[in-house]
């Protein structure tokens, strides 16, 4: 679904992302862990297409098609999600609204039938019990006044309602507390399908304990130096992301 | 919903929608002005002597005057004689089964509810042609309960002492520039008399075109609201596209008696002129309500997005104790357009408060400008007022200004003002986007965020249309 090779990304002159390789099949949830200013965040924002974010070399296919050509608005209709982590206020924008706007704009890019309000309501509605969250979310601005956790939440929500075929988690449990992230886990795992793939960026181990992912790459210095599988971030939490630069010298560079 | 919002789509659709050329014999006076255009003027409306007076009076006093030129505008110099004062269509209708079926296509176009679906929408509607108010809806409904809804020459003609009675004390001839040659020139507008103790039971609205080159449009509004009476007023405003400038120099009286309630909305979308600032209307008003009872309110809501120039400040007078002023502005300028609105609160009466919320909006390489009085007057014991200010940057050539001005002369008061500037952020149009929005969707659904808070003090119909104006007004304003 996803093929990056030999990605190479700028982010104001200066290079992030130094030779970056990951393929994710249909199905799978990869974990992206690594230090502070790996480059992990910027991974997420380049797939996402983030104006500011040069990419130099290499290349990404989506469905086999040249994700680095797309707006990023096509990238979501593709069916690319990125889950931020800081998400945006969009003051006076209600929250039901911008949701249909897209849903509705993704659909429309699709060649499908876009959805009257009745027919989303009935939608979100479903989703919002199933992702337990209070029902006056969908009254409320995007994000505008929302708490660190609820804004993470509704991240989350958004992409339970636009069910991306890609969605690519920033951060999500960043600022979380321990209710929180389980929320935040369960509504991913009630998502994941044989169609669907995770990209789960993160910085700690423990969301891993609540969504299990079928890889693990760790990402250091703008490269992914060592893959494994979940058991990998069990290690790598023992031992920390020294460890593994120790352990693997410049030939995960070639 | 009261009128159809397809239809007022349809007609805003694409840029500027209703710069269409309705082809129809007019009549008009020769351009120029003089006393002898002003006698023709009034005599062509059949008026009283005392109107002719009245307005040659206050032709004298303009001829002493100069135009303003304090307010954050680029503006040429105005050839007066260039202007032809007076144009009406040839046939004049004496009902609307006459009203000539060219006339009510574009008053279709432009998604005015003339016919009975007006009525059946609740929507009373005058609607003024160049310079003569051709229909006017659902006016038999209206006269049950005393309420008078005509043009302002019927008024003139029926109506004579109550116009007399309050033309002129709100806004006097010799008030400013533009609003004396109104006094002098004004050709036709709304009048609406809402009797004591009643409620009026309609939406009224007036729609104002100006179909004929080198014509001014000087419309002439009068509301008044007697005691515990209650009424929502609401203009629109289209013109052709021109190459030339066109003047619309109009004013606009409110008169509020003891517990009345007054709500004045403008949906203004005047022709702005070509994306290279060619043509377009220049559109100076003047409005101003007085809460002359006590207890009485009123409410100026107005979506600015048209013309070339816009130069306009309805303001209240709160005489009354306990009264209340309210502004809610949006105003909208891309291109080469330039707007310097906003609002005067003047305080006199104790207890009195005033509510100000404008929010600007600039693209392209427009110019909008906020200038607001705050005044409150030595007997005004208490007086409340809280301003807020806010403006949305799009792009880089644009420029957006703020100029509140207090004059506070009673200890007791509190006024407060908040301003913010801010730019579109990169990062919401990112968001935006990331989640399948289009980058002018995105914009417009921001912008309409932004101004969420005026449109809420719009009818509900109009606020369809106010929102439908500003993503049409958007339209390449960015990129």
């Amino acid at each position: 679904m996803l093929k990056i090779e030999n990605l190479h990304a700028r982010v104001a002159g200066k290079e992030i992302l130094k030779g970056l390789s990951l393929e994710a099949k249909s199905g799978e949830v990869h974990a992206i862990m690594g230090p502070n200013g790996a480059g992990k965040s910027t991974l997420g924002n380049v797939l996402a297409g983030r104006p500011g974010y040069e990419v130099t070399q290499g290349t990404v296919t989506f469905d086999g098609n040249n994700l680095l050509e797309m707006e990023p608005e096509v990238r979501a209709a593709a069916g690319l999600f990125l889950a931020f982590q800081y998400p945006v206020e969009i003051p006076g924008v209600n929250n039901t609204y911008f949701l249909r706007a897209a849903l509705n704009a993704q659909r429309k890019a699709r060649g499908a039938e876009e959805l009257d309000s009745m027919q989303f309501l009935k939608l979100v509605r479903e989703r919002v019990k199933e992702m337990g969250m209070t029902p006056d979310l969908l009254n409320r601005a995007v994000n505008e006044g929302f708490s660190g956790g609820e804004k993470k939440r509704n991240e989350v929500f958004q992409m339970a309602v636009l069910e991306p075929r890609l969605a690519i988690l920033d951060e999500t449990d960043s600022g979380l507390d321990i209710d929180a992230l389980k929320q935040v886990a369960e509504g991913v795992n009630r998502l994941r399908s044989p169609e669907r793939s995770f990209l789960v960026i993160t910085h700690y181990q423990r969301l891993l304990d609540y969504i299990v992912p079928d890889f693990v790459h760790v990402l250091a210095d703008g490269c992914i130096v060592e893959s494994g599988d979940a058991t990998l971030a069990k290690e790598l939490e023992a031992h920390g992301y020294a460890w593994v630069r120790d352990r693997t010298p410049a030939e995960a560079q070639a | 919903m009261a009128t159809q919002p397809g239809e007022v789509q349809a007609a805003l659709s694409r840029r500027y929608g209703a710069g269409f050329v309705t082809d129809i014999e007019s009549h008009s006076l020769p351009p120029g002005l003089g006393e002898d255009t002003i006698r023709a003027l009034s005599a062509i409306k059949e008026e009283p002597e005392w109107m002719t007076e009245w307005r040659l009076a206050a032709y004298r006093r303009w001829l002493k005057m100069t135009p303003p030129n304090w307010a954050h505008l680029k503006l040429g110099a105005i050839d007066f004689q260039a202007i032809s004062y007076y144009s009406a269509p040839k046939n004049k209708p004496k009902s609307l089964a006459e009203v000539d079926p060219k006339l009510l296509e574009t008053y279709d176009k432009l998604g005015v509810p003339l016919h009975e679906r007006a009525k059946l929408a609740g929507v009373a509607v005058d609607a003024v042609f160049d310079s003569v108010s051709v229909a006017n809806t659902a006016r038999d409904q209206l006269a049950k309960v005393g309420v008078i809804f005509c043009s302002m020459s019927e008024a003139i003609r029926e109506h004579g002492d109550l116009v007399r009675q309050y033309l002129g004390t709100v806004v006097p001839q010799g008030d400013n520039f533009f609003a004396a040659l109104n006094s002098a020139v004004f050709s036709d507008g709304s009048f609406v008399f809402i009797p004591k103790g009643v409620r009026c039971p309609m939406e009224l609205s007036t729609y104002f075109r100006i179909n004929a080159g080198h014509t001014g449009q000087f419309e002439r509004t009068l509301i008044i609201a007697e005691e515990a009476s209650t009424v929502s007023y609401l203009e629109g405003c289209t013109a052709p596209m021109r190459d030339e400038n066109q003047l619309h120099a109009a004013v606009v009286e409110l008169v509020a008696l003891e517990k009345a309630n007054i709500k004045y909305s403008t949906v203004q979308n005047w022709y702005p002129g070509d994306e290279n600032g060619k043509g377009g209307i220049y559109n100076f008003v003047t409005k101003r309500g007085e809460c002359r009872g006590d207890d009485s309110r009123i409410t100026w809501t107005q979506v600015e997005t048209g013309s070339a120039i816009t130069w306009k400040y309805p303001s209240c007078v709160l005489r009354g104790d306990r009264s209340v002023g309210e502004f809610h502005s949006v105003a909208l300028t891309n291109n080469y357009q330039q707007a310097d609105t906003g609002t005067k609160m003047i305080h006199i009466g104790r207890d009195t408060k005033s509510k100000i919320v404008s929010k600007g909006i600039s693209a392209g390489r427009s110019q909008n400008s906020y200038r607001g009085l705050v005044k409150v007057e030595k007997g005004a014991l208490n007086a409340r007022n809280h301003t807020r200010c806010d403006s949305i940057l799009i792009g880089k050539k644009c420029g957006s200004h703020t100029f509140p001005y207090m004059e506070v002369k009673n200890p007791t008061a509190i006024v407060e003002h908040e301003a913010t500037t801010s730019k579109i952020s990169d990062d919401q149009l990112f968001y935006c986007r990331s989640r399948g929005i289009g980058e002018e969707d995105a914009v417009s659904m921001i912008v309409d965020g932004f101004c969420k808070q005026v449109f809420r003090e719009l009818p509900m119909e109009f606020a369809v249309e106010a929102k439908k104006l500003l993503e049409v007004s958007l339209e390449g304003a960015i990129g």
